[in-house]
């Protein structure tokens, strides 16, 4: 039992676990909103596609990773109930309707295209077309309140700062799949793909200002929670990258696109993460220390962490290394 | 409105159900499809393409249908039993991360390559996915019965107060994941999952097979429903007996570790010794359902068959009587009629694999149209097994959300109201209700298209005279 005792002792290596696992958390979701993110946001361009070809061709592109993407939800889930139990366990039950809503979302886009293939008929087509697109606008949507009451600290489901940041999320989303369409599906889909990009590029950035706004009204430090040195970084890098990925997109250049899409997802989680940090639950004022689970449990998860995180990361290279370059029709599930 | 503690179990009753269907479906399925997997790459025969092609279609939507509902699970802990979560998040959210980390992602990502990369990957690497796949249905097993198994016989922990909460810690990870109980439930649930999918495959094979030697009608693909039905039955062969074998050790274990779910089992409300097991139970007045009680049912029993249970070849061994616990008793009628009702079907299954494997041994399983019934009766009867089996261990185990430790009324989120709970919990009956009938429809639709044949088979590409005509002459067996 020495090395259970040994464990029990103090963290590994002597390092601030608490804070690191407050970053993986967060490391966790951005990733989430990042992947699955180009899945809503292809769901989101599939409404405003006409033919049954370039539909079909919407489903094919993301069928073999949505599953894989969306499953970052639940690590991040998992990781935070893991690591602190209290903020995970009153974060959900307050935002309690609002984590049903985004799981009723998430419910609707997963099986929409499971339905949609199997019949062709065009009113069945047609409803499950139409539940698809609302599956992957809600979905974002919800879960970009639940980020906005999260951080601003609100008790209830609906309020401005949660709303704002959900419509950021979404036109976020939009901006990565019009990358991830165009890398995979450029010569099938219209050219408009890159319009929609663009405007929801636009669109985001707008978007980002608004929330700032009310961040600078509901944030207990106001305004000079935000002039501080990395939000400022922060919020430059992501006009910097919108713009770069508009001219990216433009070009054709699709991974770069892509790429910066990715850059402004982890950029936006970075900012929540900043202004929340030392608190993990601001509502009840529950900080990171206070909340992390103890010595023993959580030296055994940061060895478990390092050891499998790493196997994830070689999983995703062989499944997008396997389905790399443009999707072919006959691959339409 | 529903009262939230009540509202709230109900609802997690009900996502658990629907929810388990689908891992069973899965991890019963993964080891058939690595099999298919590895015979279609190595003989390059055409019934094994057909047979990998479709179960995993089969597998594919399963999949997919317990992602969405298996995520709903993990939020539920938070969502309405916070109490629960953060009390005992330190022994209860780890093994769930793990399980993310080291199964799902295992699963989910080789699943992308499994369903839709045949032609995108080579044979290794494909066979790889067909592993791995396989392998993270069954380590996400693992990692959900720890959880599980932890709630029903605690082991490794101690209990701190905490800001006047109860909290409890780990100590001896060991002993809290390898608790006494994993090893008994881990091995009983994934043999029920590889029964109640032979038991389909079974019955599904059995049903073309009957239409078309016994009805004689044309059934195109008949070889593939032949063998479909002659894997089905040799699975059930060897797991049904396997099942009764381990399900009677865990019912001793469950009599020595949760007795008062065994004194429930039974319906044993005074402590006594040479208690008989019923196999057959009869209640004597129309209360005898709802409120069974041994003393007061007539049936077919063992005389002390439950004693020699419970204490492992003791028939005048004493059984705690339910009046002898501390707290309430849990529902006896669930807990006594889903036994039995499991116990019958699990005898039931040994005897219909017996009797296919006798009729096959003759020669005459293509013939008999009375076992193909059962059979076809019987499809889905594995997966109602498994439903009352989980009934057992988890109504059973009330009063106790965490057994001795935490009564699961303690468990849930002090701040949730009636009202709330009870719009999700009527939400969810309506679209579970939903989920369940649209997953019926497309099996129901990939049983009736069949497997894909003549041309769209990978193994026909590289043969040069075309196949001869698939439909075979109606009552002609086309059998090797």
């Amino acid at each position: 039992m020495t090395s259970v005792d040994s464990l029990a002792a103090g963290p590994l290596f002597g390092l601030p676990l608490a804070e690191l696992w407050f970053g993986l958390v967060f490391t966790m979701l951005a990733t989430f909103l990042f992947l699955d993110g180009f899945d809503f946001g292809a769901g989101a361009i599939f409404a405003l596609l006409e033919t049954d070809d370039e539909r079909e061709t919407v489903l094919a592109a993301i069928g073999p990773f949505w599953d894989g993407n969306e499953v970052w939800l639940v690590v991040f889930g998992g990781a935070l109930f893991a690591a602190f139990p209290p903020a995970y366990a009153g974060l959900f039950s307050r935002h309690y309707l609002l984590m049903f809503g985004i799981l009723g979302a998430l419910i609707l886009r997963g099986l929409a295209p499971e339905m949609y293939e199997q019949r062709h008929d065009a009113p069945w087509q047609q409803w499950w077309g139409r539940a698809f697109v609302a599956g992957s606008v809600l979905a974002p949507f919800l879960l970009g309140v639940f980020a906005g009451n999260w951080l601003v600290g609100s008790g209830r489901s609906l309020t401005i700062a949660g709303l704002v940041v959900g419509v950021t999320l979404t036109l976020l989303t939009v901006v990565s799949g019009a990358a991830f369409l165009q890398l995979k599906a450029r010569e099938r889909l219209p050219e408009a793909v890159t319009t929609y990009g663009t405007a929801a590029t636009v669109g985001y950035l707008l978007a980002v200002v608004a929330t700032l706004g009310v961040l600078a009204v509901y944030l207990p430090a106001g305004l000079s929670a935000l002039l501080t040195p990395p939000i400022v970084a922060l919020v430059a890098a992501s006009i910097g990258l919108a713009a770069g990925y508009v001219i990216a997109l433009r070009r054709e250049r699709s991974l770069q696109a892509l790429g910066a899409a990715a850059a402004m997802t982890y950029g936006l989680v970075a900012v929540v993460a900043i202004l929340m940090y030392p608190a993990i639950d601001p509502a009840t004022g529950a900080t990171v220390r206070g909340t992390i689970v103890s010595t023993l449990p959580l030296n055994l998860m940061t060895i478990g962490a390092s050891l499998l995180l790493p196997l994830v990361a070689v999983y995703f290279v062989v499944l997008y290394s396997a389905f790399s370059g443009p999707i072919s029709p006959e691959e339409a599930y | 409105m529903i009262d939230p503690v009540i509202a709230s179990r109900l609802q997690f009753a009900v996502t658990t159900i629907v929810h388990i269907i689908f891992p069973v479906m899965s991890m019963g399925l993964a080891p058939f499809l690595i099999y298919f997997t590895w015979k279609d790459i190595r003989t390059e025969k055409r019934i094994y393409e057909q047979l990998r092609r479709f179960w995993t279609k089969i597998f594919a939507i399963s999949f997919v249908v317990g992602t969405v509902t298996g995520i709903v699970l993990e939020f539920e802990f938070g969502t309405n039993f916070a109490a629960f979560s953060t009390a005992a998040g330190e022994l209860f959210g780890g093994p769930l991360a793990v399980e993310g980390m080291m199964a799902f992602m295992l699963e989910a990502t080789f699943l992308g390559v499994f369903v839709f990369g045949r032609d995108r990957v080579g044979d290794k690497l494909y066979f790889v996915s067909s592993v791995a796949v396989g392998l993270g249905t069954w380590l996400s097993a693992v990692w959900i019965l720890i959880a599980n198994s932890w709630m029903q016989t605690p082991r490794g922990y101690e209990l701190a107060t905490e800001n006047g909460q109860t909290i409890v810690h780990l100590v001896d990870p060991m002993a809290a994941y390898l608790n006494p109980r994993f090893g008994y439930m881990y091995v009983h649930m994934q043999n029920a999952a590889v029964e109640s999918v032979a038991l389909f495959m079974a019955g599904v094979g059995a049903y073309y097979v009957f239409r078309h030697h016994v009805w004689g009608y044309p059934v195109e693909n008949v070889n593939f429903w032949e063998a479909t039905l002659k894997i089905g039955l040799v699975a059930l062969l060897i797991t049904a007996p396997l099942q009764v074998l381990h399900g009677d050790m865990y019912g001793r274990h469950v009599a020595e570790t949760q007795p008062q779910k065994f004194a429930a089992m039974e319906a044993v409300w005074e402590t006594e010794s040479y208690v008989p097991e019923y196999i057959v139970a009869v209640p004597t007045s129309v209360d005898g359902f709802t409120d069974p009680r041994a003393k007061e049912l007539f049936g077919i029993g063992i005389p002390g068959g439950a004693s020699w249970l419970a204490s492992g070849g003791d028939p005048t061994a004493e059984i705690r009587g339910l009046n002898d616990f501390e707290t309430e008793a849990p529902p006896v009628a669930i807990v006594f009629w889903a036994f039995r009702a499991m116990v019958g079907l699990g005898f039931w299954f040994i005897l219909l694999a017996f009797w296919g494997g006798y009729r096959w041994y003759k020669g005459q399983l293509l013939e008999d149209g009375l076992l193909h019934k059962a059979l076809m009766g019987s499809s889905l009867l594995g997966i109602i097994a498994v439903e009352l089996g989980w009934i057992v261990t988890e109504v059973g185990r009330q009063p106790w959300v965490i057994q001795g430790v935490m009564r699961t009324s303690e468990g849930v989120s002090p701040g949730l109201t009636g009202t709330e709970a009870t719009i999700t919990l009527v939400g969810f009956v309506g679209v579970y209700a939903t989920l369940l009938g649209l997953y019926t429809y497309v099996i129901w639709r990939i049983i009736r298209n069949g497997p894909p044949g003549g041309d769209q088979l990978r193994v026909n590409r590289d043969e040069t005279p075309a196949p001869g005509p698939e439909t075979p002459v109606p009552g002609v067996s086309d059998d090797d």
